[in-house]
């Protein structure tokens, strides 16, 4: 598998960030080894192995639907970078 | 009263005769923290209110309201738990300024026991690394040697206990973060099995391999630690609930008998032999001990690596997709729209190593690789935890190195992550099993940098590898010893 500058592009893209132009061979020669090493994976015969997503048997947990108290906007708002009248304010997106 | 070489329990029980009081052992840990923090960096943030909490807990302890074996004992957390009102910024300038609402269910179940939290310790960020170098914050030092790493990502809970800046810390292990620290600064820590503390308000990196468990000076502190936190948590749909852990049990529990299996191919190239040579020097010991020691392969080896990069990585992109400069964290300035807004906080809020994983995870879970990596990767798992299940149908631990080398030179691995991943070669798999797993302190090598074995159980036998830990530090002296040079650094 080789990682070409178009792939790191997509994979910006996909990851919602931008690497800094300085560092973006780097990035790519990074990624390239690291594949090339994961690659080994393939020699495993997995043949007919159910994938695992636990190892232990966890099935869905459930519980009475219950109304318990949540926090308040305030407080879901506290750490929020910009905020006006208790919602989060962001750029504009729809023109 | 020399407060320098007491356990965290020794501490507990001279607080609890009133020997010496709560404030008198948070007065001594804040001087130690002024002494040394300097130097070494273990914590990201020291708590205004430590003297206070002391007080507070100093009265509860005398109204009977803390019975905790460790109520008043000075402590600090990993800076991933989230702590009401604490800066808790997973080492990442992407929560540089965030505050959470609320306690993390094991922070609340240590602050129950009687806890005073002195402050918050530095980490890789978001927890990926393996030498707490790529922090925000800058690079803890390893006190035994300051020009080495303290290992990662836990490595500010590692160091800090090491350097007797706190008397134990919660950690937390995805992939050895708990265990490699441990291991590098001579500490005793454990991964408890996945699920039995519960990971709510544990800052997400891969939500199912991570868990926390404490790091401390020895095994009896760190299962007095778990007594408090292992317990089930509804608000973790993956908590379990478990018999707990009874310290009584651990102290008396005898290695005579216990079969430990050691598997060959922990034993391949890249071991060190300076390790090597620690830990069979440990397995002669437990041997001596009345252990039956056999070896056995284990050629999965090979592939924990690969399957838990793809495995971690693919998590980590899909968890960290909620830092979106809206709701908390860090934000960029001058975005022009909502797209640009989400990439320009993401780019300046995360370092490289947290986009190197993002991508690599995107990646392996992208249409057209999916099957190839992420389910290969599953399936691997699958094929690991078998393994395991059929070795521990055979014996009651299992013993190995906890990381291939001893604590690496600042800088050493830092532009070469593969290199860096390779260090986690013992340590992953566990976490891909979902077993409980310790570092305990066995030998120096010729640097005199400190060696920790690993002992690796079943599910939910948390008592029995501290227990057999126990019992070797009731033979040797490893775990006593501290780093030397601090006070003239």
């Amino acid at each position: 598998m080789l990682i070409t500058d178009e792939l790191v592009t997509y994979l910006e893209a996909l990851g919602r960030i931008k690497l800094p132009e300085e560092s973006r061979a780097k990035a790519q020669s990074d990624l390239q080894e690291i594949l090339q090493y994961i690659d080994t994976l393939s020699e495993l015969d997995t043949e007919g192995i159910e994938p695992m997503s636990h190892a232990l048997p966890l099935t869905n947990v459930m519980r009475e639907d219950i109304v318990q108290p949540s926090v308040s906007p305030e407080e879901v708002l506290l750490n929020a970078p910009e905020q006006k009248n208790n919602y989060f304010l962001v750029p504009r997106s729809f023109e | 009263m020399n407060l320098e070489c007491m356990t965290a329990l020794e501490l507990g029980a001279a607080i609890k005769k009133g020997e010496i009081s709560a404030v008198e052992a948070a007065k001594f840990s804040l001087g130690q923290i002024d002494k040394y923090d300097k130097k070494l960096s273990c914590f990201v943030t020291v708590q205004d209110n430590v003297l206070a909490r002391a007080e507070e807990v100093q009265k509860k302890i005398a109204s009977g309201e803390y019975t905790s074996p460790l109520a008043g004992v000075p402590m600090g957390i990993k800076d991933n738990m989230c702590q009401k009102g604490i800066q808790t910024s997973c080492g990442s300038r992407m929560l540089y300024n965030f505050k959470p609402t609320y306690d993390a269910t094991a922070v609340e179940e240590i602050m129950n026991a009687g806890a005073v939290p002195l402050g918050k310790l530095n980490m890789d960020e978001f927890a990926m690394g393996s030498t707490s170098e790529t922090s925000w914050f800058g690079v803890t030092k390893n006190p035994w040697n300051t020009e080495c790493v303290p290992g990662g990502s836990s490595g500010g809970s590692a160091a800090a206990v090491a350097a007797g800046e706190c008397f134990y810390a919660l950690g937390s292990d995805t992939g050895g973060s708990i265990r490699q620290p441990a291991s590098f600064c001579g500490v005793t820590g454990i991964k408890p099995t996945y699920g039995s503390v519960s990971r709510f308000g544990l800052v997400a990196y891969a939500s199912s391999l991570d868990q926390i468990g404490p790091l401390a000076s020895n095994a009896t502190d760190c299962a007095a630690v778990l007594a408090e936190i292992m317990k089930h948590d509804s608000r973790d749909n993956t908590s379990v609930a478990t018999k707990g852990i009874n310290l009584d049990a651990v102290m008396n529990m005898e290695v005579k008998g216990m079969k430990i299996g050691i598997p060959t191919d922990f034993f391949g190239e890249g071991l060190d032999s300076g390790v090597a040579s620690c830990i069979e020097s440990a397995a002669k010991q437990l041997e001596a001990m009345g252990a039956q020691i056999e070896k056995f392969d284990m050629p999965i080896v090979k592939y924990a690596i690969p399957a838990y990069y793809i495995i971690a990585s693919a998590e980590a992109s899909s968890n960290l997709s909620r830092y979106d400069g809206i709701k908390y964290g860090y934000r960029a300035e001058n975005a022009g729209d909502l797209l640009e807004l989400y990439t320009k906080s993401r780019s300046e809020g995360f370092g490289m190593e947290v986009k190197r994983r993002i991508m690599l995870g995107c990646f392996v879970l992208s249409s057209g690789y999916y099957d190839a990596y992420y389910r290969k990767a599953l399936q691997a798992k699958a094929l690991i935890k078998s393994a395991f299940d059929k070795a521990f149908e055979k014996y009651d631990l299992i013993l190995g190195p906890v990381a291939p080398t001893t604590a690496l030179k600042i800088g050493e691995n830092l532009s070469d992550p593969l290199k860096m991943y390779l260090g986690d070669v013992y340590t992953v798999m566990i976490n891909l099993a979902g077993l409980p797993a310790a570092s305990v302190p066995c030998g120096f090598d010729l640097n005199g940098m400190p060696v920790g074995m690993h002992l690796i159980g079943n599910y939910f036998d948390e008592e029995k590898i501290l227990g057999a830990a126990h019992a070797y530090q009731q033979v040797t002296d490893w775990h006593k010893r501290r780093p030397t040079g601090l006070d003239i650094i």
